[in-house]
C-alpha cells in the first residue's frame, strides 16, 4: 500500500493538517473519513481530483468562523457528496444510517 | 448534508452502551457502514491506509535514520554512501525515489530546495510543509540562502559555508544535521526527538526548533 504523492502532496486550502509534516487526526473518525476517500480513490470509485475539488469548495464555502479544527467536517462532508452523486450510496439510506447512530439504535463505534 | 443533519427528531431512548455520538462521528460511521455492505470498502483496508499515511508517513522515519548516523558511524557512512541500500535493507519504501544524504559538515551548512517544483524525500520526511512550495522559498534560497535562513531563525557566522542542494525528481536530498553538542551518551531513541522535518531540510538545527 504505496502513499500516493497526489494526495499527500495536496496544496492549497484543502492541504492535509500536519504537525511537523506528519498527518493529524485529532478524533478515530477523522482517520477513518480520511482512510475511506483513500480507500475508494484506490479501488477507483473516483478520481483524487473530483474529491479535491468538492473538498475546497465545501472548505471555500465555510463562514468566516471557519478554523482548520474543522477540516475533517468538511472533508467527511465532501466525501458524502460525492458517494452520493456517485450513486455509491443512496443520500437518504445515508442519512437514515447516521440517525441510528446517532440515537445509539446502532452502536459500532470507531 | 443528505438529510443526516435533520433527523435529531427521531430520538430514541437508549443510548448505546458506548455512550452517545457526535453528529460527525454518526455520519462517518453510517458511511463506513453503507460502503462495507456494498463490498466498496474493506475497513481492514482502511485501517492499514490510516496508519500507513498517519506513520509512515511523518518525518520519524527520517529522524530515526538522522539519529542512528549520529550513534553508528558504519550505518552513518552507508547512508551517506547509499541512501537508497539502507532504506532497503530496514524494509522502508523508497516508492522508487532516489534520495541522497548530504552530511552537515563543520563550517558547512547544507539546505534542500527545488527550485524548479517541490522535489522532496516525502518516503521519509513525510509532506513538503506549504512554505518548502512556496515561489519565494525557491528562489530565494539559491539566491540569498543566508537571509532565508536568518528568517527561519537560523543565524550562520560569516565563516561558515552554505550549500544548497537542488531536489529534482531524480535526486531527493535530505539532510542529515550534525549531532547537537552536549548529547553525547544519548541512545539513539533519546536523540530522534530532537530531529525535526526542517532539520532535515536544513533550515533548523536539531535542538533549535522547527518553525
Amino acid at each position: 500500500m504505496d502513499v500516493d504523492p497526489e494526495i499527500a502532496h495536496a496544496a492549497g486550502p484543502a492541504a492535509l493538517p500536519r504537525r511537523n509534516g506528519e498527518l493529524v487526526f485529532t478524533a478515530p473518525w477523522q482517520g477513518r473519513a480520511f482512510g475511506m476517500a483513500v480507500a475508494l480513490q484506490r479501488g477507483g470509485r473516483f478520481a483524487w481530483r473530483d474529491f479535491q475539488e468538492r473538498l475546497e469548495r465545501e472548505i471555500g464555502g465555510a463562514g468566516p468562523d471557519d478554523d482548520a479544527a474543522r477540516y475533517y467536517e468538511h472533508w467527511l462532508a465532501a466525501l458524502e457528496r460525492l458517494a452520493v452523486d456517485r450513486g455509491l450510496v443512496d443520500g437518504e439510506e445515508l442519512g437514515r444510517r447516521a440517525g441510528e447512530y446517532r440515537s445509539g439504535l446502532r452502536d459500532e463505534v470507531f | 448534508m443528505n438529510g443526516a443533519h435533520h433527523e435529531e427528531h427521531e430520538h430514541h431512548e437508549h443510548h448505546g452502551h458506548h455512550g452517545q455520538v457526535s453528529d460527525v462521528e454518526a455520519r462517518a460511521l453510517a458511511l463506513e457502514s453503507l460502503l462495507r455492505e456494498k463490498g466498496l470498502v474493506d475497513s481492514r483496508d482502511v485501517d492499514e491506509l490510516v496508519s500507513r499515511y498517519e506513520h509512515d508517513v511523518g518525518p520519524l522515519l527520517g529522524a530515526r535514520l538522522v539519529a542512528r548516523a549520529w550513534v553508528d558511524p558504519a550505518f552513518r557512512d552507508r547512508l551517506l554512501h547509499d541512501a537508497n541500500a539502507v532504506l532497503r535493507e530496514l524494509g522502508i519504501s523508497g516508492e522508487g525515489l532516489n534520495i541522497v544524504v548530504v552530511a552537515n559538515e563543520p563550517g558547512v551548512h547544507d539546505a534542500v530546495v527545488c527550485t524548479l517544483c517541490s522535489c522532496y524525500p516525502w518516503p521519509v520526511i513525510g509532506l513538503p510543509p506549504v512554505w518548502y512550495k512556496s515561489a519565494p522559498y525557491r528562489s530565494r534560497m539559491v539566491r540569498e540562502p543566508r537571509e532565508v535562513l536568518r528568517e527561519f531563525g537560523l543565524e550562520l557566522d560569516d565563516a561558515t559555508r552554505v550549500r544548497v542542494w537542488d531536489s529534482s525528481a531524480e535526486q531527493r536530498y535530505l539532510i542529515l544535521p550534525e549531532r547537537p553538542v552536549g548529547t553525547e551518551g544519548w541512545s539513539e531513541d533519546d536523540l530522534v526527538p530532537l530531529v525535526t522535518r526542517d532539520c532535515m531540510i536544513g533550515v533548523a538545527r536539531p535542538g533549535t526548533g522547527g518553525v
